[in-house]
């Protein structure tokens, strides 16, 4: 065989060539959608545009598969593997729109969520009440017990050293010389408790553990007040003062301690999936909660800093109370209910 | 063979990372595609950049407070409109983001790494929403203790619990080999990054194709040879004494820009080749390159046509 000459002639090209030179076109259309895509966003195509991304991708997806079979050119090769990633990226990236979504979170998603994680938070609901039980018995026993439950910053000169006269008037707080203080108020105790309840849930990822102590926690705290005020026979006023916000806003800490032990029942019992897989999983279900929970926060905080205030008439406070707790027990257990459907 | 592996002319690849990093998503098509986790150092700066733009909007909102707080009586309506804003900005700068901007934030944007679902399906929002929360044990807390303890923390050991404790969370992507932040765990997500590659001319061509724009022609700024004045023929015997790895490698060093140095590795490949295959006949140093490129052609056609009989070569046998 001569090994210098024109004699023996090669094929014009090879099939991969071939196979390259037929897609190629294919390919670079796909690459320029993309790039529009990948700069302004996916409105940036037209309508017929759109119904193309998809099928390019495909047959980008398709022209893959052959070349990793076939062709041994690693620059189409990388090229494609980069193709078929940008298209997936784009085909499959999330396209909510805010709107829809959020209506969709609060008439559907949240509260099949709660429903999902019911027994955590039930759990969660008992271990607050037992942490009230507790401080509760504890200071009506030992009124100096007080102190050992409710922190200063909390008690805010509401403590067994008070007279019955100022605790009275915490209740029904006649000052109502700035509208805008009670905002301040509305919006400080909005994020402060709102904090609180992320903390809860992000806490969690340590098995639970902190979870219960801050249910707990919470639950003395109420407890010691609670016992306080009854001492002065002051109880009746003080549950019509808690009550109308506090049905929310101990249901919405009740929800984030039942996400965080949702969270932290998949660390610890994965049953046959992975535990990474169901703590995936359930985490999405928690993240839910705990954003549901946020929004009832906000609620709360309204009704503490405007409605507290503003309204002193025991029946109306009650009236709230029993308001908000059948609400918000219709809303979790009807709401979103698919058809025949049980889904999270 | 030659050692050099360069980076293709042109091909602009993520940097040479250690394989660690490379994952591979199963697509909904049934197609595994490969991808590469974003590296520490990139999620970091990107988190840096996103913490800088929710720095200066909040400036920007406290100007503006304060503008308006010379107005009379408005100043407790201020304090508590910026107190909500900081905490939705806080907490919803990221989730607002990831969800509209297909799971990359202005941070990552810039840096080039984006956030996608670890299973291969799409990124849902609550998903986002779940990776976002944890946010607050992994920052805000090592922040607030950084910060001065919150009365909890009298006492030495107290403190250092502390400290151990945030910090386990806060360096989790540390701990875990797929770069998982807490939040990464929680959501199912994980975070890659997006390089982009340029399709250059098929080192066989005859000629560059005329579809292809010449910005994006880099073939070492030299023409390639038309098929028909192949002058270098091999016999299958000395084809099938490399692998693919050696033809890869002999791709990259084709697709070098046009440089002294590089003629002079071309010549030095091709007479290693020569010496190798046990070709007969002499190279001369012009003539290196198109011997190289037959040689290429070649080999790739030899190696193809046995891929498609089911026999991967990938590299050359080692007994010589």
């Amino acid at each position: 065989m001569s090994e210098e000459s024109a004699g023996i002639e090669a094929p014009a090209s090879l099939r991969s060539t071939q196979f390259r030179r037929e897609r190629e076109d294919t390919w670079r259309e796909l690459d320029g959608l993309l790039t529009r895509v990948e700069k302004k966003g996916i409105g940036a195509l037209d309508p017929d545009e759109l119904i193309r991304l998809p099928m390019l991708y495909r047959a980008t997806v398709s022209s893959l598969s052959v070349a990793r079979a076939t062709s041994l050119d690693r620059n189409v090769l990388d090229y494609l593997e980069n193709l078929a990633r940008r298209g997936y990226f784009a085909v499959y990236a999330p396209r909510l729109r805010f709107r829809e979504s959020i209506a969709d979170f609060f008439v559907r998603a949240f509260p099949a969520s709660v429903r999902v994680a019911r027994w955590h938070v039930l759990l969660a609901a008992l271990f607050m009440a037992l942490g009230a039980a507790t401080s509760w018995f504890a200071v009506a026993q030992d009124p100096e017990l007080y102190y050992a439950f409710v922190p200063d910053g909390v008690a805010q000169d509401r403590s067994p050293a008070s007279s019955t006269d100022s605790l009275r008037k915490v209740l029904y707080d006649e000052d109502v010389s700035a509208v805008s203080r009670l905002q301040l108020f509305a919006s400080f105790l909005f994020t402060h408790n709102a904090q609180v309840g992320i903390f809860s849930f992000a806490l969690s990822f340590a098995f639970g553990v902190p979870t219960f102590l801050l249910l707990f926690y919470n639950g003395t705290i109420i407890g010691a007040f609670g016992a306080l005020y009854q001492s002065r026979d002051l109880g009746a006023d003080f549950w019509g003062w808690v009550l109308p916000h506090g049905v929310t806003e101990l249901g919405a800490i009740v929800l984030c301690g039942g996400a965080g032990l949702l969270i932290a029942d998949s660390l610890l019992f994965p049953g046959n999936q992975g535990r990474l897989d169901r703590l995936a999983r359930n985490g999405r279900v928690a993240g839910q909660i705990v954003l549901g929970a946020i929004a009832m926060l906000f609620l709360a905080a309204l009704i503490e800093g405007f409605f507290r205030q503003l309204v002193h008439d025991m029946t109306i406070r009650y009236g709230l109370a029993v308001f908000t707790t059948m609400f918000w027990a219709a809303y979790f257990v009807f709401a979103g209910r698919a058809k025949g459907v049980g889904n999270g | 063979m030659a050692e050099a592996r360069s980076d293709g002319a042109g091909s602009i690849r993520p940097q040479p990372g250690p394989e660690r990093l490379e994952r591979t998503v199963d697509t909904p098509e049934g197609v595994a595609l490969s991808m590469m986790l974003a590296s520490r150092g990139d999620r970091a700066i990107a988190f840096l950049l996103d913490a800088v733009f929710m720095f200066l909007v909040l400036l920007a909102l406290l100007v503006a407070l304060l503008a308006l707080a010379s107005v009379p009586d408005t100043g407790d309506i201020l304090v508590s409109f910026g107190l909500i804003a900081f905490f939705l900005l806080r907490n919803f700068y990221f989730i607002y983001f990831e969800i509209r901007r297909a799971g990359q934030t202005p941070g990552k944007r810039i840096v080039g790494i984006k956030v996608i679902d670890r299973k291969g399906g799409p990124l849902r929002a609550d998903a986002v929403i779940a990776r976002n929360l944890t946010r607050e044990i992994e920052i805000f807390l090592p922040l607030t203790f950084l910060a001065g303890g919150g009365g909890l923390l009298d006492n030495d050991i107290a403190r250092i619990a502390a400290l151990v404790w945030v910090g386990i969370f806060a360096l989790m992507p540390l701990f875990n080999r797929d770069n998982l932040r807490v939040g990464d765990m929680v959501g199912g997500t994980w975070v890659v990054a997006t390089p982009k590659v340029m399709l250059l001319s098929d080192l066989t061509e005859a000629a560059a194709t005329p579809a292809v724009e010449p910005a994006r022609q880099f073939v070492a700024g030299q023409q390639l040879r038309p098929t028909e004045a192949r002058t270098h023929t091999f016999t299958d015997a000395q084809l099938d004494i490399y692998g693919i790895y050696e033809l890869q490698t002999l791709e990259d060093v084709l697709r070098r820009h046009d440089s002294e140095e590089t003629r002079a590795l071309v010549a030095e490949v091709a007479e290693r080749i020569r010496t190798k295959i046990g070709w007969n006949g002499t190279v001369p140093e012009s003539k290196a390159r198109g011997f190289l490129q037959d040689f290429y052609q070649a080999l790739r056609q030899r190696l193809e046509t046995r891929m498609l009989f089911g026999e991967r070569r990938e590299r050359k046998r080692d007994e010589e």
